[in-house]
């Protein structure tokens, strides 16, 4: 049999993504890959993996997983969210753990967000397609067949025995950023726009509606008016494009936008922010700050820097302070106490 | 022609000739396109080809709106030295009964027989704009004038893969089964993307793309080929 890991229960919607398909496209093939791009990273950090590795993304509800090889590292991103292992130990995000044989361990997502990210040592042996093993289920391209898993599939994983080594945790998790007004960069179409309707998107809260998925977010809030007609000739939608139509209800693109559309896009979001809005859950406000191009392109290597010092910062385990109070809290030997994070 | 250069967030910008569904304006588009893949600038990662605009993506560790303008300004005013060479693709279609359910009622609208819009939509060769709207999807141009009409006031929830379908000046084939709000007058028995052929996508844009009827006998024939990989539709290099 296959080394793997062998999904019990698959929670909503949990699906194989990694950086995403770059280069293709102009042949109509959206980039796919993580909504929440720094915790992918940060998760294969954690596992000892290249950044880009494929990995778990577990949207909403976490999945129930029973390791089927001799033992295998895993660590999760993701907020406050956690590991639970079946009968035994709790860890928390932001930390990896090795498993052995026949353990089962559930993901307790953190409801905060909309994602977390589940890395798994060595990665995951499912075949690139277009350089990317990212899942794009609408087409059923990439990933684990080319769809969400489901009970019962077996994924495979690159390596039957996680490298020996300690495993890892990262002092300084980033913050899920739920309050952070989120930066864009105004057009390609912003001139479609009434200066009515450019003011309210900067200055009004706008919350994600129930209909959000990984091709983007309709937002709820002011009708954004067009200056003339909202049928536009096709051209190009970038990631993070808010793009309205007719009704003058934004819709934010992500990971698995359609690559071409005929809606005015009144702005971008930056690519340091796109994380932080993958992020975010329907209900979940939204406010937006327009920047200048060199300003973002500076944010974006900003972006990048942290990222990179994140993944430098990794500490063994044993090195945590020897009273872990997530620890402590999670096995009720403390109770009625209010942390001192809050 | 008014070249306008237009911000996609700190990674793309857009480089727009103009606001229409146009030959000479998508002539443009994919000459810069082909400028800038031979000129190889450092931190383009991606282009990708609209009726209006290239949209290309860069990476802003490696370069940055402040250089590539100029460096894609410089790309605009030159001209192919040889006249642009494309795959012309020959493509089955079968316009009858249950493959064409809108057919008949364009045929009405339009004051022709259905027999006359099948053959008038076949007559030339067409135009690949670009791929968008679903991997591998073509829109192709420009159809001709008699047989424009707009876009289906009730979009279908379902419209089959390989439908070929016409709207505006456009007529474009359906890759995957999805929503669809064009008018069905035909369908093709070949898979025109499979993740499991390189390139996967069969048309590229600027491709030359004409229609040849088949009967629905020698639908079912490509068909079967095609679903068991055995189906190859050989392009031909044309000078355009």
């Amino acid at each position: 049999m296959t080394s793997g890991l062998l999904i019990t229960k698959p929670g909503i919607l949990t699906s194989v993504q990694d950086l995403g398909r770059v280069g293709y496209r102009q042949l109509g093939v959206p980039v796919s890959g993580a909504l929440d791009r720094e915790s992918l990273e940060l998760a294969n950090a954690l596992v000892g993996n290249e950044r880009a590795e494929a990995a778990l993304e577990i949207l909403y509800g976490g999945p129930t997983i029973k390791v089927v090889a001799e033992t295998a590292r895993v660590a999760l991103a993701g907020g406050e969210g956690r590991i639970a292992i079946l009968g035994g130990r709790s860890i928390p995000a932001w930390q990896s753990v090795t498993l052995e044989s026949g353990e089962t361990f559930e993901v307790m997502a953190d409801r905060r967000a909309s994602c977390c990210y589940l890395a798994l040592a060595g990665g995951i042996a499912v075949p690139r397609f277009l350089g990317s093993a990212a899942t794009y289920a609408r087409a059923g391209i990439g990933g684990f067949e080319g769809r969400p898993l489901k009970a019962g599939d077996l994924l495979p994983l690159a390596f039957s025995r996680a490298p020996e080594r300690e495993d890892l945790f990262l002092p300084a998790p980033p913050s899920l950023g739920r309050e952070k007004t989120i930066a864009v960069v105004l057009g390609p179409q912003d001139r479609h726009f009434t200066d009515a309707a450019l003011a309210l998107f900067l200055e009004s809260e706008f919350r994600v509606s129930p209909q959000a998925d990984r091709m983007g977010m309709r937002l709820d809030g002011p009708r954004l008016f067009h200056r003339g007609g909202w049928d536009i000739v096709s051209d190009a939608i970038p990631e993070g494009a808010i793009q309205v139509p007719g009704s003058g209800q934004p819709i934010l693109l992500l990971a698995d936008h359609q690559t071409t559309g005929g809606y005015p896009k009144i702005a971008t979001v930056i690519s340091a922010d796109l994380p932080v809005v993958g992020r975010r859950r329907p209900g979940d406000a939204l406010r937006f700050r327009a920047v200048g191009i060199e300003a973002a392109e500076a944010l974006a290597r900003d972006a990048r820097k942290s990222l990179d010092a994140l993944s430098r910062s990794l500490k063994p385990v044993s090195q945590k302070a020897s009273i872990d109070l997530d620890t402590l809290y999670e096995g009720n030997l403390i109770s009625g106490v209010v942390s001192g994070r809050d | 022609m008014k070249v306008r250069f237009l911000s996609a967030g700190d990674c793309g910008l857009v480089v727009e000739f103009g606001e229409r569904v146009d030959r000479a304006v998508s002539e443009e588009v994919l000459n810069l396109q082909a400028s800038l893949a031979a000129a190889a600038i450092a931190g383009v990662t991606e282009t990708l080809p609209t009726f209006r605009s290239l949209f290309v993506e860069y990476d802003p560790l490696v370069t940055g709106r402040r250089e590539l303008e100029p460096a894609i300004g410089a790309l605009l005013g030159r001209r192919p030295k040889a006249r642009r060479m494309a795959t012309l693709w020959r493509i089955p279609i079968c316009y009858d009964g249950a493959f064409a359910p809108d057919l008949e009622e364009v045929a009405r609208r339009v004051g022709l027989s259905p027999e006359e819009v099948a053959r008038r939509h076949r007559t030339l060769p067409y135009h690949v704009y670009m791929i968008g709207f679903l991997p591998g999807f073509p829109y192709l141009g420009d159809l001709p004038a008699e047989l424009a009409l707009p876009r289906r006031a009730d979009p279908r929830q379902k419209v089959a893969a390989g439908s070929v379908a016409i709207a505006t000046t456009l007529t474009a084939i359906y890759t995957f089964e999805s929503p669809g709000g064009w008018h069905i007058i035909g369908r093709t028995p070949v898979t025109l993307f499979d993740p499991s052929r390189s390139p996967p996508a069969l048309l590229a844009p600027g491709d030359a793309v004409r229609f040849e009827a088949i009967d629905p006998a020698l639908f079912a024939q490509i068909r079967e080929k095609s679903e068991k990989g055995g189906y190859a539709i050989a392009g031909e290099r044309v000078a355009l």
